[in-house]
């Protein structure tokens, strides 16, 4: 079943609420964990399912993108047949190269489609992260008969401020869906879409091409939404954890929940393990003054300060005598000596000199974009 | 074939029996190092950054975890369309076959890897130095002093000069005379073990080394002084960096324990030369509520929850509440045990020490005797051991059994 399954990732996502996260990279290319990008949890998800065709379909700022997934050997899909393909926007006659929506998108890449053996497609976005493997998925999609496989779990908060394509689904004891809200203002249902469905590929392009002849934009809205009475749509449950990242506070939550055991083990299954690029770091040095408290802390460090509560990627400096509290401090981050930084998010390759002071709080961290120098 | 200007062979035979239950299961060269790395990442990282891109890996012994840890030699960016790694057993040629009878053998036996890339130089290295080292500045010594052999030297303490194989030289530095531990020292030029030769010189005298019954077929006992004899141009190739032989358990501690001294003379973390291997698919470790390190490495996949003091954390290790791990080399998936105090040792992979032992604790009077030839004070814990709970390993001893301590069952 698995090997006639193909992956599609949708990585146009736009999110003004990611503020500097998104300025210079899309939302798959998101730092995540200490050592990882966004995308490389359901890249993951998919491999470790056995799907060994995957396409990517990228709109904008997809450099970065570009540059960590190079030729999918790391996902093991660097393959003679299938493997990974990237698929950037072109232009041709009827294609402008920008996408209105992801009706657009998918239109664009429904050659990619067509060519793909498999029967089944799981499609998704690039902004949500957990780690599963979509077996279990694909055989209810297959026994219940469905048309469309809608993978979702259960949040029980609701904060508006923190919504982003926030699809509800009211399910009927069947599994079978029978209303769906886009960005409700009071949603029906807890039970929220992971932004992962499952279909055959063929009633993907029908619902892809109908859309296109209504001039419908998304996928979502104007596919899903109003199909739910005319298509046999089902859901998919997930007990795993889930984490969107919809803006910057929920990737600051997110990344702090990583620091608990259960959060950990769960998002780091050993069973079915995340890959992501190699970097060939160094292992973490602590110098003779250092203290480092519930902090998740990667290769290539050199911690000579105090860490606490924090998130520490690749090649990241603590400073002798710097106090770091609360804080995500992405790759090759420098702080030198003295400095005291509180619920701070840094970008990458930011440098913090001696003596400096800066606080955030939990609901409001600060962000410092990629390269500055304070 | 593309031709190739040199050729690396990479000595990796050697069974490592100084280096006791450490290589068990496994060859030297595959022994784990420095937190992430296996000893042989080094001269295959040194080989890249010094754009060798043919690298032949000669063993006979446990073959299978390096030939598992080298793959397609992707990791090391030795995947190449032409050259590339290659692990070479010896093999059987028509009716005659044989193991590798010396490390000149080795190389003999191997005559046909090295021709298919008509090489002009050949460099010979081993399988169990830790150093950082540019061998294409040591080409062009060689090819400057239109040498047919250069070896590469180190200054070491006129004291110890009598436990290494010491070049007498001249002032050009050619190498007059070689000797192998000299009990009086005329020189503190000590051989590194890496040797650039001419190829088509090497290869004459490979081949009237082989035809010579009463040879041991030893690049330092034979060749090296059959071609001094002969006359031919030999150089000294100094190198003053830092270089290690982890041919032994205390030296292999030594060299771990070299990382992480406050300023290491081995630098990790040079962007411009990095030292390459296959790395585990882990994630960022986790330090705990009550964990801490203090001049400590640790790798990703740890977890740790007790204290750490001067001591190297391969990946995956974990460390249990209350537990003191210092002085002490954990190698990866090790798991040590709530309250349990690990001093001064080297814990295989996959071993565990179960909650409230001790490991390297202070020898007592009423313990049975074990021989510590092998460790000195350092207590060696074999890979996939378990080590009860509560029990007592007194220093220096070496644990190789299923379980160790307590009551059976």
């Amino acid at each position: 079943m698995t090997d006639n399954a193909f992956g599609l990732i949708y990585t146009g996502e736009s999110n003004m609420q990611l503020r500097e996260l998104t300025y210079s990279r899309s939302i798959a290319a998101v730092p995540f964990a200490g050592r990882y990008r966004c995308i490389d949890f359901i890249l993951s998800s998919l491999v470790n399912t056995g799907i060994t065709n995957v396409g990517i379909i990228t709109q904008k700022n997809y450099h970065s993108l570009m540059d960590h997934l190079e030729s999918g050997k790391e996902w093991d899909l660097h393959r003679k047949r299938d493997g990974l393909f990237i698929l950037p926007p072109f232009v041709t006659r009827d294609n402008t190269g920008i996408y209105r929506g992801t009706v657009d998108a998918l239109r664009s890449v429904l050659g990619y489609i067509r060519r793909s053996a498999q029967r089944y497609i799981v499609l998704t976005g690039s902004h949500t992260i957990y780690n599963t493997t979509f077996t279990d998925m694909l055989a209810q999609h297959i026994r219940t008969g469905a048309d469309v496989t809608i993978m979702y779990n259960e949040e029980a908060g609701f904060d508006p401020e923190d919504q982003y394509m926030d699809l509800r689904l009211t399910l009927h004891e069947s599994g079978r869906v029978t209303d769906l809200q886009l960005d409700p203002y009071r949603p029906l249902s807890d039970l929220q879409s992971c932004d992962t469905y499952v279909m055959e590929k063929t009633l993907l392009e029908y619902l892809i091409e109908e859309a296109a002849a209504h001039d419908y934009t998304d996928f979502t809205r104007d596919v899903l939404l109003r199909h739910v009475d005319s298509l046999k749509i089902y859901g998919w449950r997930y007990d795993g954890y889930v984490a969107r990242l919809n803006s910057l506070t929920s990737f600051f939550r997110h990344n702090m929940a990583v620091l608990e055991r259960a959060v950990r083990e769960d998002l780091f299954n050993r069973e079915h393990p995340i890959y992501t690029k190699v970097k060939d770091e160094a292992p973490a040095r602590y110098g003779q003054h250092a203290s480092v408290r519930n902090s998740l802390v990667a290769d290539g460090c050199v911690v000579e300060g105090t860490v606490e509560n924090s998130v520490l990627f690749r090649g990241v400096h603590v400073g002798e005598g710097s106090v770091v509290r609360d804080c995500i401090l992405m790759q090759a981050s420098d702080i030198h000596s003295g400095s005291e930084l509180n619920h701070v998010i840094l970008d990458k390759g930011v440098t913090v000199k001696n003596s400096r002071r800066l606080a955030g709080y939990d609901s409001f961290p600060i962000i410092v974009r990629k390269g500055s120098v304070i | 074939m593309i031709k190739k200007r040199m050729v690396a062979m990479l000595l990796a035979g050697g069974q490592g029996t100084r280096l006791g239950v450490l290589t068990n299961r496994t060859a030297k060269p595959a022994v784990p190092f420095g937190g992430k790395y296996r000893i042989i990442d080094f001269p295959l990282s040194n080989c890249v950054n010094s754009g060798v891109d043919t690298v032949g890996v000669l063993t006979q012994y446990e073959p299978l975890e390096l030939n598992g840890y080298l793959g397609n030699g992707s990791a090391w960016d030795l995947d190449r369309n032409s050259g590339g790694v290659y692990v070479l057993p010896p093999y059987v040629k028509g009716s005659r076959g044989e193991w590798y009878s010396g490390t000149a053998n080795a190389i003999c036996q191997n005559i046909g890897f090295i021709e298919r890339y008509s090489p002009e130089y050949v460099l010979i290295l081993s399988g169990d130095h830790i150093y950082k080292m540019d061998y294409s500045a040591m080409l062009r010594h060689h090819m400057e002093k239109r040498a047919d052999a250069t070896i590469a030297v180190l200054q070491v303490p006129m004291a110890e000069a009598h436990r290494f194989g010491i070049m007498n030289t001249d002032a050009e530095d050619r190498i007059v005379e070689f000797e192998e531990k000299p009990r009086q020292p005329k020189s503190d030029k000590a051989s590194m073990g890496i040797y650039i030769f001419t190829w088509p010189v090497l290869r004459e005298f490979l081949m009237r080394d082989d035809r010579n019954q009463a040879s041991q077929h030893d690049f330092g006992k034979n060749i090296i002084p059959a071609m001094l004899q002969d006359g031919r141009r030999m150089f000294a190739y100094r190198f003053d960096g830092y270089w290690k032989d982890v041919g032994t358990v205390q030296s292999l501690w030594e060299a771990n324990m070299d990382l992480i001294k406050d300023e290491p003379e081995l630098n990790l973390g040079d962007k411009d030369w990095r030292i390459y291997s296959r790395s585990a698919i882990m994630p960022a470790h986790y330090m705990g509520r009550h964990g801490s390190a203090v001049r400590s490495i640790v790798t990703e996949g740890c977890n740790v929850d007790g204290a750490i003091r001067h001591s190297v954390l391969f990946a995956g290790v974990t460390i249990g509440e209350g537990a003191e791990v210092s002085d002490s080399v954990v190698l990866p998936g090790a798991r040590i045990g709530a309250n349990a105090v690990v001093n001064k040792a080297i814990v295989g992979e996959n071993a565990t020490v179960h909650a409230g032992a001790f490991v390297g604790a202070p020898p007592a009077e009423n313990d049975p005797p074990y021989d510590t030839s092998l460790t000195g004070d350092i207590t060696l814990v074999a890979s996939n051991t378990s080590i009860r709970p509560g029990a007592r390993v007194p220093a220096g001893m070496i644990v190789n059994a299923d379980t160790f301590g307590g009551k059976e069952g």
